[in-house]
């Protein structure tokens, strides 16, 4: 659980660093998301004046759904202690609890910012958690059991062959990710352009250490849908569970390698894309469904594909 | 224990006549709810002991009604589990008018008819022959009509009780032709003649689909559905929470009676009808409520969508019923079951909620409301709750139901049959859809109703609910939360009635380590809500300490940053259209032809623009308007027969005569 | 079953459904050019693979010339020709994204169907090969349908030839004989095509057959 917390800040300023490089710029330094984060703690509140009692509570539910979600995904082992408590479509509602109380946040305070933020999420949000539920009963159908530890000892073992069904599913996720953690070409997380806005217009009023929290859940969201990607599709590396230290220490090499090649592709798939009108995001989230439910189609019809 | 159930429900009735008489009095109203209340309660326990206590079915034969059947009733574990998910509802509901009631405009017009309706859904629980339960069924109708009536003034509500009556008794009669099918020309018409009959394919597969049209119509399947988004708002809120939460749970009874007991063997084929209906349902549903700016309008339309997700459970019980894989069969109908509950529970609450903004403001239109977590703080937590639940999200009971769903529909593979093959993975993208959709739907309820600034004068003197209400409302989040950190409990609560029905049950949930569930196996997936709660609980406890300990405690109050355009009218925030329009753009345009269109004035000009959004209901134009305006033609072609001379009269006697004098000489 | 060959065939035939998918998705007609030419690579590494687990080497010389003609030449000509003739460079649909990619989701499904349950006794690989093979060609029969500009129709029409190709290489049956009379056919059509387009932009300034329609004369 705390490493999760500890590395998800270091993963986004990794993001931001290559993303400077790729473009010719020196870039923030690696730790600048940490210090962001202190610098926030130490700042007044400043409160809107319409804003209630739920405003000052949602950083914490927020944080507490998104903290709880990325513990739940193995990282760099497979026999998490409490994995049986929740499933991949657990975890999934847990980052849906996390977003319906940040569209709330979003329509606090009352003003045109907060209600766009807070509308084009929920439209988002609509078309990307059935893609990822899709995506998880894909991935259910082939490995027998929606428990994420189960799912990653299984890909690890030989029996996954190459499907197509995978194929489809690794592309959607990625898609989905994208959708999610608010990147370019969905939304822009650098921006403060109310046309460009989805996930920045939502926290708009949030300041001092409420901003902080909100900020470091972000973090956390981009961690959980790279060690996902990385537990799911590329597992190699992992330790299974019960492995000796010798394997646990592979295993959080490979994660930290596994998190870097993610980083520096995100990386520059941002930079080499336009981002798209707003519109032109359900097309691209349809597209992302359409893919799930071709995949979970397939395992449906034919136990080999 | 029938004799309790009886008698209790006896005294509803008998209420009604008794409200007659003294609801004029000052404290009437207090009174009588709160007998109501407390005889629910009663019943409650009653049904509760059964269920828990794995007590056999239990008959009980009155000589009331017709003299060569009398009146059957039988309290088995189904009816059990129903009676309680009835009972429940009824005691909150009021507790609930014990406060609101008091500023009922018209009280009698709705003391005498509450009790009877309370009454007659228990009694359908309980009938055990057609007679019973079609008389039952057909009381609660007409009493839920008179309590929809009851603000008759409001020429909206004429309309919605009209297209009521219309669809109740085009249910009942549909009902009729079904059980008249089943008992066969014997007149076999008690529940355990039917049982033992074994009707054919044919008949069965008829039966289905009266039975679909009939208890789906008062469920609220679409394209039945019509009547429900129009006459739930329209009672006064108590009883819209016990007609969305209650019975369009009586009619998901009369469907389980018939389909899973009463028509015998169920064909795997069934099942698509069934499934499709209900996918449909689901996301037709959900987009309906997006739309809408009424907040027990949308909440009704959503009614609609949970209604199919209980569906969509039951067809996947018959398919794999159908299929002899029972243990599958248990688990997608304890889901569905489970599901009754958990929509009894939130909605009732949320209707409750927007009974109490009604009585405080008079607006039931989001678009003249906000801001009121600053006056009704208390309705506003009750109400979150209840929107928490029913977005299916974690740790609340909602969730559960939805993810039992989810595991049943992983389960399908196993299913042989091609057509299934290609629906089931249709209608769980379709659910999942509509999960993500009911979020964004009371995201837009609970944020625009209670959030932002105010948007009209009401808001400012606005009074919090009284301490009946709330205590109604706290109950149900309550019992929400209970059922979602401890829902093993539920699901072995459910497991006779499971048994009695599928012959198999969900594996005993109460040995499972640390409270969690697990619908099939250990190794396949568990879920445990207590667990997750706890570190939730952990997680945010850590989180404040953390920040008390290294952060600044400073906070100071200032108007609002808006990006640097501070906006001191509140037009300019989010309204309930508003909102919805980038789902209505990408959803909406296809399905409802939304079309925008802006009246701009010339410049200059300082009036203002206009916006006007223009939906067409794709199943009221497509279906009821054609076929009102056939029987409307019918109607007036037949009515020539009116104006016959007396010789053309006595014609038609004497050619019907002769007809039926030829049937009788040519028949075999 | 699982046998990494099996896997590889079957990857591949599924990336050309993806592919034919990505085709549905273009709005813009150079990027449809560049994901035809994606296609057609796809192709030409399908029958390969095939070439290469049926050790029939005939299918690695129909694996280069779908690599030569349709993955180089024709995108680069058809480039050439947009350029040329001018034409209007977005692609206008007839029903929107999201209901072509409905659409087309219910001909893949209808195509495993029929596959599926016809060839119930031959082997497993080839059985849901050709019911990917099937998709193909489904898939680009919509495009075709869907698409007001003439050169899209064109692309729709190639793409509809590759999953003809995928089948039959799938089958275990290809001659090579039929396989240059296949593609020969098909570049004298496309000749055929390429001449009509200079006429109809010559006589009319435009290749969209909606406006062309309206030039059809009296309608009884």
């Amino acid at each position: 659980m705390a490493i999760v917390l500890l590395l998800a800040p270091l993963l986004t300023g990794f993001v931001r660093k290559v993303k400077a490089r790729v473009l010719r710029r020196q870039g923030p330094s690696l730790i600048q998301p940490y210090r962001d984060l202190v610098r926030l703690m130490r700042k007044e509140v400043v409160l809107a004046e319409s804003a209630s009692w739920l405003f000052r509570v949602i950083p914490y539910v927020i944080f507490a759904t998104t903290w709880v979600a990325a513990s739940l995904v193995p990282t760099f082992g497979a026999g998490l202690l409490f994995s049986w408590s929740a499933d991949l479509i657990a975890i999934i509602a847990l980052l849906g609890s996390a977003r319906f109380f940040l569209a709330l946040a979003g329509l606090d305070v009352g003003t045109s910012f907060g209600g766009i933020g807070s509308s084009r999420e929920v439209m988002i949000a609509s078309l990307a958690e059935p893609a990822m539920i899709m995506i998880v009963f894909t991935l259910a159908l082939i490995a027998g059991s929606t428990q994420l530890s189960t799912i990653a000892s299984f890909m690890l073992s030989s029996a996954v062959g190459l499907r197509v069904s995978l194929g489809l599913a690794l592309i959607a996720l990625i898609m989905v990710a994208i959708a999610e953690n608010a990147r370019i070409p969905v939304d822009n997380p650098a921006t403060h352009l109310e046309l460009t806005m989805v996930h920045e217009a939502m926290v708009l009023e949030y300041s001092g250490r409420h901003l902080a929290l909100i900020e470091l859940s972000a973090s956390l969201k981009l961690l959980l849908y790279l060690s996902l990607l990385a537990c799911l599709f590329v597992p190699w590396g992992l330790a299974a569970p019960g492995a000796s230290a010798i394997a646990l220490l592979t295993g959080a090499l490979a994660y930290t390698g596994k998190l870097a090649v993610g980083g520096i592709l995100l990386a520059l798939f941002e930079t080499s894309i336009a981002k798209m009108r707003v519109f032109r995001v359900p097309e691209f989230l349809g597209a992302a469904l359409m893919l799930g439910l071709l995949a979970t189609l397939l395992l449906f019809v034919s136990r080999s594909l | 224990m029938i004799v309790f159930a009886l008698s209790g429900a006896g005294v509803l009735l008998l209420l009604g006549p008794v409200a007659v008489v003294i609801g004029k009095r000052k404290n009437a109203n207090a009174v009588l709810y709160g007998v109501c209340c407390a005889v629910s309660l009663v019943l409650l326990v009653c049904a509760a002991t059964h269920l828990l206590g794995r007590a056999p079915a239990a008959t009980l034969r009155l000589p009331l009604g017709l003299p060569w059947v009398g009146s059957h009733l039988r309290l088995d574990a189904l009816s059990a589990f129903f009676l309680i998910v009835v009972n429940v509802g009824a005691a909150a509901a009021s507790l609930f008018a014990i406060g609101y009631g008091t500023h009922e405009s018209a009280p009698m017009r709705v003391l005498p008819f509450y009790p009877a309706f309370l009454g007659a859904m228990n009694l359908v629980c309980l009938a055990d022959d057609a007679f019973s339960f079609l008389i039952t069924w057909e009381f609660m109708s007409l009493t839920s009509w008179a309590l929809v009536m009851a603000h008759h003034h409001v020429p909206e509500n004429v309309r919605a009780g009209y297209v009521y009556l219309v669809m109740a008794s085009l249910g009942t009669l549909v009902l009729l032709l079904t059980f008249g099918l089943l008992a066969g020309p014997d007149g076999a018409y008690s529940f355990a003649q039917i049982r033992l009959s074994r009707p054919s394919p044919a008949l069965a597969a008829l039966v289905l689909c009266l039975a679909l049209v009939g208890t789906g119509s008062k469920a609220g399947l679409v394209p039945l559905h019509a009547w429900l988004p129009l006459a739930h708002p329209a009672a006064p809120s108590h009883v819209s929470a016990l007609m969305s939460g209650v019975m369009t749970k009586i009619a998901v009874y009369g469907f389980i009676r018939i389909v899973f007991e009463l028509a015998g063997d169920a064909s795997w084929w069934w099942s698509t009808i069934v499934l499709a209906l209900a996918g449909i349902t689901c996301v037709l549903g959900v987009l309906y409520a997006l739309m809408q700016h009424d907040l027990k309008r949308l909440l009704a339309y959503h009614t609609v969508e949970n209604i199919g997700i209980i569906f969509i459970g039951l067809g996947l019980a018959l398919a794999f019923k159908a299929f002899g894989l029972a243990w599958a069969a248990a688990l997608a109908f304890t889901a569905a079951l489970l599901h009754v509950f958990n929509h009894c529970l939130f909605k009732s609450l949320l209707f409750f909620g927007a009974g109490a903004v009604l009585t405080a403001t008079g607006e039931r239109d989001m678009e003249h409301l906000g801001g009121l977590i600053h006056r009704m703080p208390q309705t506003a937590f009750a109400f979150l709750i209840g929107c928490v639940a029913i977005s299916a999200l974690p740790p609340l009971n909602g969730f559960v139901s939805e993810w039992l769903i989810f595991q049943a529909i992983l389960l399908s593979p196993q299913l042989p049959s091609w057509g299934l093959k290609f629906l089931v993975p249709a209608v769980g993208a379709l659910l999942a859809l509509s999960a993500a959709l009911a979020a964004a739907c009371f995201v837009k309820a609970f944020g625009i109703t209670f959030l932002g600034r105010a948007r009209s004068s009401v808001v400012a003197t606005a009074p919090e609910a009284d301490g009946f209400s709330l205590g109604a409302m706290f109950g149900f989040a309550a019992l929400c939360f209970v059922a979602g950190i401890l829902p093993g409990l539920f699901i072995d609560a459910l497991a006779p009635a499971v048994h009695d029905l599928i012959g198999d049950h969900m594996p005993v949930q109460r040995s499972v380590a640390w409270l969690a569930i697990v619908p099939i196996a250990q190794s396949r997936s568990s879920y445990d809500g207590l667990l997750l709660f706890v570190f939730m609980i952990i997680s945010a406890w850590l989180a404040a300490i953390a920040i008390h300990r290294l952060a600044s405690d400073k906070l100071r109050r200032a108007p609002a940053w808006d990006c640097g355009y501070p906006d001191a009218s509140t037009i300019g925030q989010y309204t309930a259209s508003s909102f919805a329009q980038p789902i209505r753009r990408v959803f909406g345009t296809v399905l409802f032809r939304a079309r925008e269109e802006v009246d701009m004035p010339p410049p200059g000009s300082p009036s203002p623009a206009r916006l006007t959004v223009v939906l067409r209901d794709p199943v009221w134009e497509g279906l009821y308007l054609p076929l009102a305006a056939a029987v409307t033609l019918a109607s007036e072609r037949l009515n020539r027969l009116q104006f016959l001379t007396i010789r053309q009269f006595l014609t038609l006697v004497f050619a019907a005569l002769v007809m039926l004098l030829l049937v009788l000489a040519l028949w075999p | 079953m699982h046998s990494l060959s099996f896997d590889v065939a079957h990857l591949l035939a599924g990336s050309l459904v993806l592919v034919s998918f990505m085709q549905l998705y273009q709005d813009r007609l150079y990027a449809l050019l560049n994901i035809f030419a994606l296609h057609a690579l796809i192709l030409a590494l399908s029958v390969a693979w095939q070439a290469y687990i049926q050790s029939a080497p005939h299918l690695f010389i129909t694996a280069l010339i779908a690599l030569v003609f349709k993955a180089i030449v024709i995108p680069l000509a058809l480039h050439r020709i947009i350029v040329r003739l001018g034409i209007h460079r977005e692609i206008e649909k007839v029903v929107g994204v999201g209901t072509a990619m409905l659409l087309g989701m219910a001909l893949v499904a209808l195509s495993m169907v029929v596959m599926l349950r016809v060839t119930t006794e031959a082997d497993p690989l080839a059985r849901e090969d050709l019911a990917f093979a099937l998709s193909v060609v489904l898939l680009g029969l919509l495009m075709m349908v869907t698409r007001r500009n003439a050169v899209s129709q064109v692309v729709g029409f190639m793409s509809l030839e590759n999953g003809l190709v995928l089948a039959a290489t799938g089958a275990k049956g290809m001659p090579l004989v039929v396989e240059i009379s296949i593609a020969f056919s098909i570049l004298i059509a496309f000749i055929v095509i390429g001449i009509f387009l200079f006429r109809i932009r010559e006589r009319f300034d435009t290749v969209d057959v909606q406006a062309i329609d309206s030039y059809r004369g009296e309608r009884l």
